[in-house]
């Protein structure tokens, strides 16, 4: 009756997120002038990076599927809990 | 021509560089190309917020004044879907107060091939229909002589549902330990093995044995299959979106629910973010008003800044804010007053509302530079 374990990356309201190395990152936190814990936050055990291996601190960067720009670039920053 | 506009793909979003390859001619000469592609970035530039910009009020104006109209059309719309969905003005405050219990909890469920072409649909859909023993027994009955618990059951519904008495027995056992079964034609009967069980206790027996979970998805109360477009799909109510996902027969990519926070823990904060958004605008333009998607992509993205999904509400966003005044001057102002002085915080006057407050200019637009650049002095 039930399979094991949906990929839920091919869910419809998923985006795609990719870990960032440490130069992108610093890159992105030059650009806006902020530190890593300004930007949004994403919590460690969320679904959607279970497989990225990230820890505390870490930057995801997340494509998002916009209708107003097409596609737009996210960032969020892994914390605890 | 492609390597030119290649190099604007920073400068400018894809939706507009995907219609300026469309558009433009593949004959242009280079010349024309540069201008056109710089006369876009300027535009585009001119077009986006200016920093100081206070979109929060813009989005609150824009999305509260055509909600003042959508409180009358809720009554037409009221009742008429396949089945009672909340719509309308109180479906957004339900969704931007982030509540996590929904009034009508709802599933869209989407299926392979071949159950989307109508292939057992209606047995389909049934198995999906949480089922518990209330629901397939004519009565309960407690013979106070005895201290025992009769159980009729349906044979019809049994039969419908494809139930034997012997599951029923089985998937009774482990919620009524210490106690006999003895079954009879089509009832039940269940006798404390103990000789000193009293009255009370057995009420409470009863009542828990009625809501056992002899089938189906746990929470889904009601199952409608629907055809949409060309394919057939279930819409329940009453919302399980993780266990929903595990059947066979569903195709998990499209299914989907309208609990935010169920999306949350299943999907990520990611997913609940688009589904705040796809709930809102649905809603919005269902009652055919117009309201720029900009607006609810605001709100969405701040009721999901924190990690977790947060409503508009004291406990939710309001209560994130830095600023003592700024949260006292929203709701239980006291409370906020008092606890603030108790642990001795500082308010850095950062923000809007607490400098209306003590009558100094608000940081948005032109008062905002002079807190940004460092002055000399």
């Amino acid at each position: 009756m039930t399979k094991s374990g949906f990929d839920i990356k091919k869910h419809f309201l998923v985006p795609k997120h990719t870990k960032v190395s440490e130069k992108e990152k610093s890159e992105v936190l030059e650009k806006y002038h902020i530190s890593v814990y300004d930007l949004p936050l994403i919590v460690k055990n969320d679904p959607a990076i279970k497989e990225l291996d990230v820890k505390p601190g870490d930057v995801v960067k997340i494509l998002r599927k916009s209708p107003t720009a097409g596609e737009a670039v996210f960032y969020r920053c892994v914390i605890n809990v | 021509m492609t390597d030119a506009i290649k190099e604007y793909e920073d400068k400018l979003p894809k939706s507009i560089i995907d219609s300026l390859r469309e558009n433009i001619p593949a004959s242009i000469s280079q010349a024309k190309l540069k201008q056109i592609l710089e006369q876009t970035v300027a535009e585009y530039n001119e077009s986006k917020a200016d920093p100081g910009e206070c979109i929060g009020n813009i989005s609150a104006e824009s999305i509260g004044e055509p909600s003042t109209q959508m409180t009358l059309n809720t009554f037409h719309f009221a009742g008429v879907a396949e089945m009672n969905v909340t719509v309308g003005l109180p479906r957004i405050i339900e969704i931007l107060d982030g509540r996590k219990e929904l009034s009508t909890p709802s599933m869209e469920i989407y299926l392979n091939k071949p159950y989307s072409e109508g292939k057992d649909i209606k047995k389909l859909a049934l198995s999906i229909k949480e089922t518990t023993l209330d629901d397939i027994s004519l009565g309960f009955e407690i013979n106070i002589v005895d201290l025992s618990i009769l159980i009729k059951l349906d044979r019809e519904l049994m039969r419908n549902a494809s139930f034997t008495v012997a599951t029923v027995v089985n998937s009774l056992k482990a919620q009524t330990k210490g106690f006999n079964i003895k079954v009879d034609d089509d009832s039940m009967e269940l006798k404390s093995r103990s000789k000193d069980i009293n009255l009370n206790d057995l009420y409470k027996v009863k009542e828990k044995i009625k809501a056992t979970h002899m089938k189906g998805v746990k929470g889904i109360s009601h199952v409608l299959p629907v055809k949409r477009g060309d394919e057939y799909i279930i819409i329940t109510a009453g919302s399980n979106l993780k266990d929903v996902l595990k059947l066979e027969f569903v195709e998990p990519e499209r299914t989907k629910t309208n609990n935010i926070f169920e999306i949350a823990s299943v999907l990520g904060i990611e997913a609940a973010r688009q589904a705040v958004i796809n709930e809102v605008y649905g809603v919005i333009e269902s009652q055919g008003l117009n309201v720029d998607i900009r607006h609810i992509m605001l709100v969405a993205d701040v009721m999901c800044n924190s990690g977790y999904v947060r409503g508009i509400t004291r406990y939710g966003v309001v209560s994130e804010k830095s600023s003592v005044l700024a949260r006292a001057s929203f709701e239980t102002p006291l409370k906020h007053i008092i606890n603030a002085a108790l642990v001795g915080e500082i308010d850095y006057l950062e923000s809007v509302v607490e400098n209306v407050m003590i009558n100094q200019p608000v940081p948005i637009g032109t008062g905002l530079p002079s807190l940004v650049t460092k002055v000399k002095k």
